[in-house]
This record gives structure tokens, C-alpha cells and sequence, in this order.
């Protein structure tokens, strides 16, 4: 066990405390940049994927995992950006600010969002969003002279410095890039009064409330920039599927979104990315299993939501603190070695209580 | 004519809505857990029927029976398996593993049926009733009668058997509850029996007039939302809103450009969460600290 013995007001703010932790994330900052040469061109499309679902993650940590609102609704979102991005660039605008366009535009869906979202809580809250993104979908699926409804939409090119989108190399870097901004955000939010509020709501709305937090604010702002994140990784969605259609933005994905926060660890950083890597690679391991599997199994119908529906059960009620959680638990372990009690994890339960007359 | 000829689809339409509904709010109620797989173990319980009564051939009474019991059976299951480790997490975690089960029904029900639509096979579904104009199928009067008749039946179990109260006095305190004496743990695999019975009756019910399909469990979102517009946690709430969008639905169909009907539950909804969030029969309070 490493004790930190802090004597300076910088160490106290710096995001990574010591050396160790420089020496590792560095370590991991190589093989991420790293990975162009490692790796073959599936993989390292792959790896884009999951940089793309780390953005989208960061938005929905955001919301779900710090200010304590679940959302059904995200793909929406996805959706919102990935058509922007392709209308704007469509209409010759170039990428950067064709992007931040899909932002402001999902960061405004995610506004409106957030105006029944102020006077409701838990489940309400998520079956609204949840109507909300099957009314967007039914929507791109019918404003056919924008959408291009069921028929599809391609996605057209787009490069930066000369370099071009459809480069699988540049856009690994690029996704990249723009996954360590918005993590390097998300970081220094949360440390900010701002980030602090929104844990402050997650924790409890009426003494958040008690405490001068404006709750309409705070929750709109979470909504907003929860949104806007997810549209950027619209928008590269968008470059990385290079064909849009309505049903790639269904509930199935906003659940999905869902599952990797949750599998991650809610309210965790490092969850995002654990979460991301395994919604990236599913795919690939079922896929793998489908080889494995005689035929007559292999092809039902369904098989892969029905794989993640199973996964996602398995993790709440082994591991409700997700892949991240399970890693603290297995390091404190290797701290305390010898010393370890099997029940210092031990889940609190607690008795259910309800505020209902009827 | 056409408007009540209408109006009678939207009814019958409506009553599947509200007896999924009926489903979602009787867990809720007595658990505070919210099923969103509710649809989809009215989709086992059609394909469970549809086995006893068009693959096994047994007559079409103790067919539905059966299916009963053996619904009853899987609700006690899936309580036992995946409900009770849970008792004491946050309501959002219980809600993330009931989504989790949906898909994992789906695939089930996708690889024992196959992914073709059956039609389960009745004595009554393919006669008709003539009233003056209008003509109602026997398959959606039936709908209507047993919704009805279960309403009814609820009703009357929550405010006047023992078994009715101690469930809503688990549901607003559980800990209270335990000391009062009533065996909680139980009780809730009583009422993940009861609502897996509700979906049976209501699969065996909507199966002869609609395809059954491993993915007719989605109108459960649907009805998700009329239990919402109704109030959560309202019997009574869960008909009316599920009547309300079964009704509107079908007139969005004919008098509004094409897709709306699809989304015309989600609207009212939203609609709804703005103007009244708590529903039309409020039962929550503000929450305390």
C-alpha cells in the first residue's frame, strides 16, 4: 500500500497523484498511440469503435453514473448527432465544425429532455426518455427529405489537414484524440463546483436542494452535456457505420449504452472504458461463440441482445459495481494480503421503504 | 359509424395494453420493483398456450389451464432465481435486470418457437358479432370480458383480502412489514406468481386475434406507458390509461399522416409527464430525504 504524504497545494489538485500512476497510465497512453503499428486494420477499427463508445459513455457516466438520472433514451441522441453530422457535412460543412453543430444540436435535444425530467425521479425519468428516442426514431424514419428514412442515408467523406476520414489509421487518432478531451472534461468537471452539485443531486435531490443547488439548472446542465457528449460519438458513429438507418439507433442500442456503464461500474471514470472495451468486443467473442456453437443454436433468432440480456443479470447480481468495482475489490485483496476478511465487501441491504399513501 | 366502429378496435386494443399494465402495476405495487419484462412473459405464456392447445391438441379449457399453472410456475421461478438476490438493491438495479431478462426471454422463446408468427387456435375467435353496424369479434370481446373480470377481481383482492393489505403494507415499509409480522420474502414470489398468471391470461387472450411472435413482447413498452399515464401503482389508473391509448392509437391511424400511430402512446405519454407527471390517479408522495 502506497500512503501519500501531500505537501503542496498541487499535488493536491494534480490528476495523477504519483508516480506509479504516471508511470502506468503513460504506459497505456503508449500502447494506445501505439496500437497503428501493433495491430492489423480490423482490430485497430475495432479499437475506433470503442473509442467512439467511450465518448458516448463518458456522456452517459455523466448523467447516469454522477447526477443520479437514468436514461433509456441515448441512442436518440447517437442518432441526432449521426444524422446532424452527415446533413452538415452533406450541406459543405467542414468536419470540425460540422461535429460541433451535432453537438449543439443533440445538447439541445437533451435540453428538452430535461423539462419533464425536472419534476420527476427514477423510473418516470427513464420511461420518458425512453418515449423520447422511440419518437425521435419514428421521426427520422419518416422525414424521408432529410433522413432519407428507411432507405438509408450514406455518409459522405470528410478529411481534416488532408487527411480523410475513410483512413483507418487518422481516424483511430482522431476518435482517440477526441476520447481523451472528453475524458480530460469529464475529469475536471467533476471536480469543479458544477460536478460537485451534480454528484450532490445523485446523492440526494432534497438535501441537494437543502444545500442551494438549483435543481432545474443543475439537471438541464447534466442533460445538455450528457447529450452533447453522446453526439459527438454520433457523429463519428456515423463516419464508422458510413451508412445511416433508423433502426441502427433503436432501444436495443439505447440499452446497450446503458449496459456499458453499467457493466463498467456507475460512477466511475475507469468504468467508462471497461465498459467501452466490452461493448466493442462482444460482438466478436458472440460471434466467436456462433462458430462454436452447433448450427441449430447458433442461428436463433435474437441470440446476441439475448447474450447481453443474460450478461447484463449476471453482472447485478454477481457484481453490481460493474468490471471496475471487481478490480478494486481483487487490488484491495492483493493489498492486504494476508490481512483480508472475506466480508469486508459485504453489500449492505437495506429495507425498502416508499413514501406512498396507497 | 366508423368513428364507434373504431372506437370498439380501440377498446379491445386498449384492454391488452391495460392488462400488461395490470401486470406491471400489481409487481410495482406490492415490490416497488418495476418488470419491464412484463411483455414478455405475456409472450411465453401465448407460446406456452400455443403449445398445449395446437401442438399437444389438448382441448382449448384445460389447455389454458395449464398454461396457467405452469406461468404461475415460471413467475415463482424467475422470483426465486433472479428477484430474490436482489431484495434490498436499488429499485434501478432491479429495473436494469428485469430489462436484461426481456432479451434473454426473447432469444429463449426465439429458439424454442422459431421467429415465424403462430396463431394460436380457438374454439370462438373466428366468429363474429353483429351489432347493428358494427361487428365485434368474439376473440376481442373475450379481451374485454376477461379484462373486466380481472380488473374486478384485483380490485377486490387489494382492498379486502388480508393476503391484498399485507402486500401494500410491504410495499410501503418493508421493514415495518417484517415486524407486523408478514412473511415478506414470501409474499413477494406470491406476487411474481400473480403477475406472470395476469400475463398468461392476457397471452392467451391476445393470441387468437393477434400473431404471436417472439417479438409481440414489445407492446410491452407500450403499456409501460399507459400504466404511467394512469398513474404507477394505480389499478384502476392502469385500464383507464391503457384504454385511453389503445383508443387513440387507432384514431391516430386513420386521421393522422402515416406513423404517427406508432408513436401516438409515447406522446400521451410525454404529454402526460409534463402536465401531470404523477399520472391520472396519483399515488406518490414527495419523496424524503
Amino acid at each position: 500500500m502506497r500512503f501519500l504524504k501531500k505537501t503542496r497545494y498541487e499535488q493536491d489538485i494534480a490528476l495523477l497523484e504519483h508516480n506509479g500512476q504516471r508511470f502506468w497510465y503513460g504506459l497505456l497512453l503508449l500502447l494506445v498511440l501505439g496500437a497503428p503499428f501493433l495491430i492489423d486494420g480490423f482490430y485497430l477499427g475495432e479499437l475506433s469503435l470503442v473509442a467512439i463508445y467511450a465518448i458516448a459513455g463518458c456522456g452517459l457516466m455523466l448523467l447516469v453514473g454522477f447526477t443520479g438520472q437514468v436514461s433509456l433514451g441515448h441512442a436518440a441522441f447517437l442518432a441526432i448527432g449521426a444524422y446532424c453530422h452527415t446533413w452538415c457535412l452533406g450541406a459543405g460543412v467542414p468536419l470540425l465544425p460540422s461535429l460541433l453543430i451535432a453537438m449543439s444540436l443533440s445538447a439541445a435535444a437533451g435540453m428538452i429532455v430535461a423539462l419533464p425530467a425536472l419534476r420527476m425521479t427514477g423510473i418516470y425519468l427513464a420511461v420518458a426518455t425512453l418515449a423520447f428516442a422511440v419518437i425521435v426514431e419514428q421521426g427520422i424514419a419518416h422525414w424521408e427529405s432529410v433522413t432519407g428514412g428507411y432507405r438509408g442515408l450514406a455518409v459522405p467523406d470528410a478529411s481534416l489537414f488532408g487527411l480523410s476520414v475513410t483512413d483507418t489509421t487518422f481516424f483511430y487518432y482522431f476518435c482517440v484524440a477526441l476520447m481523451l478531451l472528453a475524458t480530460l472534461a469529464l475529469l475536471n468537471l467533476l471536480r469543479s463546483p458544477t460536478g460537485r452539485a451534480f454528484v450532490a443531486i445523485r446523492d440526494s435531490e432534497t438535501s441537494a436542494q437543502g444545500m442551494g443547488i438549483g435543481l432545474a439548472r443543475y439537471k438541464t446542465l447534466a442533460f445538455a452535456l450528457s447529450a452533447a457528449l453522446t453526439g459527438l460519438a454520433g457523429g463519428l458513429l456515423a463516419h464508422k457505420i458510413g451508412y445511416l438507418a433508423p433502426d441502427a439507433f433503436n432501444l436495443i442500442m439505447s440499452i446497450q449504452l446503458l449496459l456499458m456503464v453499467v457493466v463498467g461500474g456507475l460512477g466511475s471514470i475507469h468504468g467508462i472504458f471497461y465498459g467501452a472495451l466490452f461493448l466493442g468486443f462482444l460482438p466478436q467473442g458472440i460471434a466467436l461463440l456462433r462458430d462454436a456453437l452447433p448450427p441449430a443454436l447458433a442461428n436463433i433468432p435474437g441470440l446476441e441482445p439475448g447474450i447481453f440480456g443474460a450478461l447484463l443479470i449476471l453482472m447485478l447480481i454477481v457484481e453490481p459495481d460493474g468490471l471496475y468495482g471487481r478490480w478494486l475489490k481483487i487490488r484491495q485483496y492483493l493489498d492486504e494480503f494476508p490481512l483480508y476478511r472475506a466480508k469486508t465487501h459485504k453489500r449492505q441491504k437495506q429495507f425498502l421503504r416508499t413514501e406512498r399513501l396507497r | 359509424m366508423d368513428a364507434l366502429q373504431l372506437l370498439v378496435a380501440g377498446v379491445s386494443q386498449g384492454c391488452v395494453y391495460g392488462l400488461i399494465a395490470l401486470g406491471f402495476v400489481l409487481i410495482y405495487k406490492a415490490t416497488e420493483v418495476v418488470n419491464f419484462a412484463q411483455g414478455e412473459l405475456m409472450m411465453i405464456g401465448a407460446f406456452i398456450a400455443y403449445t398445449f392447445i395446437n401442438i399437444l391438441a389438448w382441448p382449448y379449457f384445460y389447455g389454458v389451464l395449464a398454461t396457467l399453472l405452469s406461468m404461475a410456475v415460471i413467475g415463482v421461478v424467475l422470483e426465486r432465481l433472479l428477484i430474490r438476490p436482489m431484495l434490498g438493491e436499488p429499485p434501478f438495479a432491479v429495473l436494469m435486470l428485469t430489462i436484461g431478462l426481456g432479451f434473454l426471454l426473447r432469444a429463449v422463446a426465439g429458439a424454442i418457437w422459431g421467429a415465424e408468427p403462430k396463431t394460436l387456435s380457438t374454439p370462438y375467435a373466428s366468429d363474429v358479432l353483429q351489432l347493428g353496424e358494427i361487428i365485434v369479434g368474439y376473440g376481442n370481446l373475450a379481451i374485454v370480458l376477461g379484462t373486466g373480470v380481472l380488473c374486478l377481481a384485483l380490485f377486490l383482492f387489494f382492498r379486502y383480502s388480508r393476503l391484498g393489505i399485507a402486500m401494500q403494507a410491504a410495499s410501503q415499509n418493508q421493514l415495518a412489514a417484517v415486524y407486523s409480522g408478514i412473511p415478506v420474502a414470501r409474499l413477494v414470489t406470491g406476487v411474481w406468481a400473480v403477475s406472470a398468471l395476469i400475463a398468461a391470461i392476457a397471452g392467451v387472450l391476445v393470441a387468437p386475434v393477434s400473431l404471436i411472435d417472439p417479438q409481440i413482447g414489445f407492446i410491452g413498452v407500450k403499456a409501460f406507458a399507459a400504466a404511467i399515464v394512469g398513474g404507477f401503482g394505480s389499478l384502476p389508473g392502469a385500464m383507464v390509461g391503457g384504454l385511453l391509448i389503445g383508443i387513440a392509437e387507432q384514431f391516430a391511424g386513420l386521421y393522422l399522416p402515416p406513423g404517427f400511430s406508432d408513436v401516438t402512446a409515447y406522446i400521451i405519454l410525454l404529454v402526460m409527464l409534463f402536465v401531470r407527471p404523477q399520472g391520472i390517479f396519483a399515488s406518490m408522495m414527495q419523496k424524503k430525504v
